[in-house]
């Protein structure tokens, strides 16, 4: 098994005293295999995707990623697993805007040392941005930066991408092309997908569904 | 991994050029400023200690002749058998130039500055023809002599060494010489000095250059300028750092997100930003270099004027120097982002869990920043109500100026705050809540202005203050018309006789040397006359002092001696066996030693084997020039034995007006920074401000409109500023005047106001802040609507 999350908790501090996101759940993912998780705004999803990508540690349960405990990581080791092992699509791209596009989707594979210069242009032929190479982020309109995005997460071929509602800030027609794109490419390389979203629609595109409430697998 | 982390990194900077030559920019013009005073200051002590070590002065106990002649050969040649280790010096100007002989095999110190390995062959010195060593200048102004020149650049300015046969026999001195060096070990068995040579007097060692001394104050006051014009650079520096971490506050997010780890980054961020600060410190160094090469030939004609120093008026480029600079432009660079880097450090990576986050740390800084302020303002004061001496004084300024610093963006805040309350116009209120909103951005640029321009209140209220009293002083002083020195008893007494029906009064000017309450003082015999009555002015008095002192029963004594011993007026003083009642304390700026002033009788009485030499001579200024005419044409008295006080007065304001120069230039430059500071704070924030801006846009209001509230905004603040920063410069400048220089100096000089002075320096500092600000006004009415358009497609 790729992901085996096991009774995972997690509480906030609030101004109005803890706040319990995570309620003991639990939940597992296969090498190419993909999942939805779903649920309303405050449900735990993304905090569960921090938790599964070393984001942030959870305060009680087990998450085996690819046979390492990341709970039992020290900050160092979370930051090799999020370079090499699993790979993050924000909903905010989170793209490095001082660069071109063509080395924002090389960067993350050259943080790995796993930078292969024919699977990065071919990555980026395939996402329509042959193009647009040259340019800077903020010269792209949102979808093209969400390819981008997905590209770069891509390019070090990582077991597990963890995608946080990837199209939310793209129109239909625009999240309909980027997920079919994320969706091959993730089949072609083998690796997990887990993706939050509220779209019942792009939800049903995965072969499983999780649905998260108040914190809890409903 | 370190690559490509390092290459995001920088390339924020390419794509950010504006924020990168600011951070450059600004870092080069504080290190320049810093490093320019350093090279005059070091350039001007090295010509001091080259001073010292040519001459001896100060390091050794000397034999001068008591009448202050020459000293015959013979009498050296006699102390020698006597067993006295003594060594000879001969020294004398040629073609403007000192020359200094000495004996390189009997001088205590060696030959001073001028070593074997400079290419000094102690067989050709001591040779016939010789070798005469002096920098390339001197050399050069001494034209051809019948010596070998050797160029040695550590002698003393405006001096050259060479043997003591060479010196007699340039300066046509056969057989004499002017002083002699005493060596600091003795034999045990000699014969005493009344005996071996009784026409000679023992001058003690004076522990360290009396030029040094005098010229401290001077230096002490560049040096603080260059501090705080380095504060107002580090201010810009930390404005800009902290501008583009907040900038790059997203992409470190992106960066650990994407499994860099943070000590890595924080690592690689230090040596990006040592980098910029080597290179922005190289080119400081560089302006630094140009600045003091311009301000040394002012600042050595002032010390030249002024104490009579010598100073090299060409800057040389000395290692020490050069790499003090780059070490105080790296350290500088790393104070400036030290709190940048803390923060980073200690940002959560998910923001998203803690979305208040930033605004929740930015209150408890202003908390933080705001009790800081109170502590150190509160520590000024007590440091200046109790604090004594000179670390105590320089603690004051530094809590005083950091501590009104940090309390100004809360001080401007609250303020804006009121008038928002008060606006009853919409616009207005708009107005004054996004220049509160804009406040934070520019807090910075406005702290390094309100230093800059403290600095220059406090500076010039100090130079003014002191050039007001130093005038003062001199009429005092000064106040005879015509100064003759007789060259012995019986001229005296002639010069007496001649000038008695010519002038309304002659002042015999006498002195001796006593201890006084342990310290050494001099002793100044004046007769009773209305000269001093009516014009001298005392720090402290009793209710008749001239009365006292002319019955013979009080002493007047100077600041510095006051200050020492602890006299005050009406404490008894013993001079001789007679006790005197102290009647007032007087000024005495630039006398590094105690100073008393007796009767004319009680002087004679206590002093009977001194004869006045010298004479103030009361007269119409007008017959000045033909007295000295008769003086010399029938007491065959030559010139230079007659001082002009017009002259002499004249010479004293040219000497501070060329001080002026270099203290206005720093101000200048100083304020200049400041400028660029907002300049480049609001260049920086004008990308940022779209968004802010394109909303009351989009509501009505025209691009220009925006861009003149731009201008307002600028203008505005810069007067806030400037109001904080008169009663800080004029506290700065007490601070110097009644703390520092007391401490330092011994005298306290008064403080003077100068309105007009502070007037001119508000518009100056308007019309800075305006020019600053309209560049960026001007890009903002200019904004393409697209652009503003931008703000609301973008929104998510």
């Amino acid at each position: 098994m790729l992901l085996n999350a096991t009774d995972i908790h997690k509480t906030f501090q609030t101004a109005d005293g803890p706040f319990a996101v995570l309620r003991g759940v639990s939940l597992t993912l296969a090498a190419g295999d993909t999942l939805a998780l779903t649920g309303e705004s405050g449900s735990g999803k993304s905090t569960l995707l921090h938790l599964i990508g070393g984001l942030d540690v959870p305060d009680q349960g087990q998450i085996m990623l690819d046979g390492v405990d990341i709970a039992a990581l020290d900050d160092t080791g979370r930051a090799a697993l999020r370079r090499g092992t699993v790979g993050v699509v924000f909903q905010q791209f989170n793209l490095i805007p001082s660069l071109r596009v063509i080395d924002n989707i090389a960067f993350q594979a050259r943080l790995a040392g796993q930078h292969d210069a024919a699977w990065c242009a071919e990555l980026a032929d395939r996402m329509g941005l042959k193009p647009q190479l040259r340019k800077y982020p903020e010269q792209l309109s949102g979808g093209q930066q969400q390819r981008v995005a997905i590209a770069r997460t891509l390019a070090p071929k990582p077991k597990l991408v963890l995608a946080d509602e990837p199209t939310g800030n793209l129109d239909e027609a625009t999240a309909e092309v980027v997920l079919s794109l994320m969706l091959d490419l993730v089949s072609e390389t083998q690796a997990g997908l887990l993706m939050v979203t509220h779209s019942d629609r792009l939800a049903g595109r995965m072969v499983r569904r999780l649905h998260l409430a108040r914190g809890q697998v409903a | 991994m370190t690559g490509a982390v390092f290459a995001a990194l920088t390339s924020h900077w390419w794509r950010n050029p504006l924020q990168l030559f600011t951070l450059l920019a600004g870092l080069a013009l504080a290190t320049a400023l810093w490093s320019g005073v350093q090279a005059v200051n070091a350039e001007a002590r090295a010509s001091y200690d080259a001073a010292a070590a040519t001459l001896g002065e100060g390091q050794f106990d000397q034999l001068l002749a008591e009448g202050g002649g020459p000293i015959p050969q013979a009498t050296y040649i006699a102390l020698r058998r006597a067993g006295w280790l003594v060594s000879p010096v001969v020294e004398g100007r040629l073609n403007g130039v000192r020359i200094v002989g000495q004996d390189p095999l009997t001088a205590p110190g060696g030959l001073g500055p001028v070593t074997l390995d400079q290419g000094a062959d102690i067989g050709a010195f001591l040779s016939g023809q010789g070798q005469i060593f002096g920098t390339q200048e001197a050399l050069d102004q001494l034209g051809d002599i019948d010596a070998d020149p050797v160029l040695s650049p550590d002698v003393a300015p405006g001096t050259v060494i060479t043997d003591i046969g060479v010196a007699q026999r340039l300066l046509n001195q056969p057989d004499q010489i002017n002083r002699l060096l005493i060596a600091p070990r003795q034999p045990l068995i000699q014969t005493a000095l009344e005996q071996a040579a009784p026409d000679l007097r023992r001058q003690p060692a004076q522990g360290g250059s009396d030029i040094g001394r005098l010229t401290g104050s001077f230096h002490l006051n560049l040096t603080a300028f260059g501090l705080l014009s380095f504060a107002v650079g580090i201010f810009i520096v930390n404005g800009a750092i902290g501008l583009a971490f907040e900038q790059r506050r997203p992409v470190v997010r992106t960066l650990r997100a994407l499994g860099v780890p943070l000590p890595r980054l924080i690592a690689l961020m230090a040596v990006e930003l040592m980098l910029m600060a080597l290179l922005a410190g190289v080119a400081g160094v560089m302006l630094g270099y140009l600045i003091a090469s311009l301000l040394l030939p002012d600042v050595a004609a002032t010390l030249r004027g002024l104490y009579g120093a010598d100073v090299a008026g060409t800057l040389q480029l000395r290692p020490v120097w050069w790499l003090s600079g780059l070490a105080i432009a790296m350290g500088g660079t790393a104070m400036a982002a030290g709190g940048a880097f803390w923060r980073l450090a200690r940002m959560p990576l998910l923001a998203g869990a803690a979305p208040r986050a930033l605004a929740m740390a930015a209150g408890r800084r202003a908390v933080l920043q705001g009790v800081a302020a109170i502590i150190l303002l509160i520590a000024a004061l007590l440091l200046g109500i109790t604090g004594n001496g000179l670390l105590a004084g320089f603690a004051m300024l530094a809590c005083l100026l950091i501590g009104a610093a940090l309390a100004l963006p809360l001080l401007l805040d609250r303020v804006l705050a009121l008038l928002q309350l008060r606006a009853g116009e919409v616009r207005a209120a708009w107005f004054w809540a996004d220049t509160r909103q804009q406040l934070p951005g520019l807090s910075l640029a406005l702290m390094a202005l309100l230093l800059a321009m403290a600095a220059n209140v406090g500076v010039s209220t100090m130079v003014s203050s002191f050039r007001l009293t130093f005038t003062g002083f001199l009429d005092q002083r000064l106040a005879s018309e015509l100064y003759v020195t007789a060259r012995t008893p019986q001229e005296a007494a002639a010069l007496q006789s001649y000038v008695a029906p010519k002038v309304e009064a002659i002042l015999p000017i006498q002195s001796a040397e006593a201890q006084i309450a342990g310290f050494p003082t001099e002793v100044f015999g004046a007769r009773d006359h209305a000269t001093y009555r009516e014009g001298w002015t005392f720090l402290t008095a009793a209710p008749t002092p001239w009365d006292d002192l002319a019955a013979g029963e009080a002493i007047l004594i100077n600041e510095q001696l006051a200050r020492r011993s602890g006299l005050a007026v009406g404490d008894i003083v013993t001079l001789g066996a007679t006790p005197l009642t102290i009647a007032a304390t007087y000024g005495d700026y630039g006398n590094p030693i105690g100073q008393v002033i007796i009767t004319e009788p009680l002087f004679a009485r206590l002093y009977p084997s001194e004869t006045p030499l010298r004479f103030g001579l009361r007269m119409d200024p007008a017959a000045v020039p033909d007295l000295v005419q008769s003086l010399a044409k029938d007491l065959s008295l030559p010139p230079d034995q007659t001082i002009n006080q017009a002259r002499i007065k004249q010479f004293s304001l040219d000497v501070f007006d060329r001080t002026f120069t270099v203290t206005t230039a720093l101000n200048v430059l100083t304020l200049a920074v400041a400028g660029f500071a907002i300049l480049m704070s609001l260049l920086t924030l004008a990308a940022m401000r779209v968004p802010q801006l394109a909303p009351a846009w989009a509501m009505g209001m025209t691009r220009a409109q925006l861009g003149r509230f731009e201008l307002i905004r600028a203008v505005l603040l810069a007067v806030l500023t400037a109001m904080a920063a008169l009663p800080l410069g004029l506290a700065l400048a007490w601070a110097l005047l009644a703390i520092v220089n007391v401490a330092a100096f011994g005298w306290k000089l008064p403080m003077f106001l100068f309105p007009l002075d502070y007037l001119r320096l508000l518009v100056f500092a308007l019309i800075a802040a305006a020019l600053a600000a309209l560049w960026p006004a001007w890009r903002l009415s200019r904004t393409p609507p697209s652009d503003l358009l931008k703000v609301f497609s973008n929104e998510r």
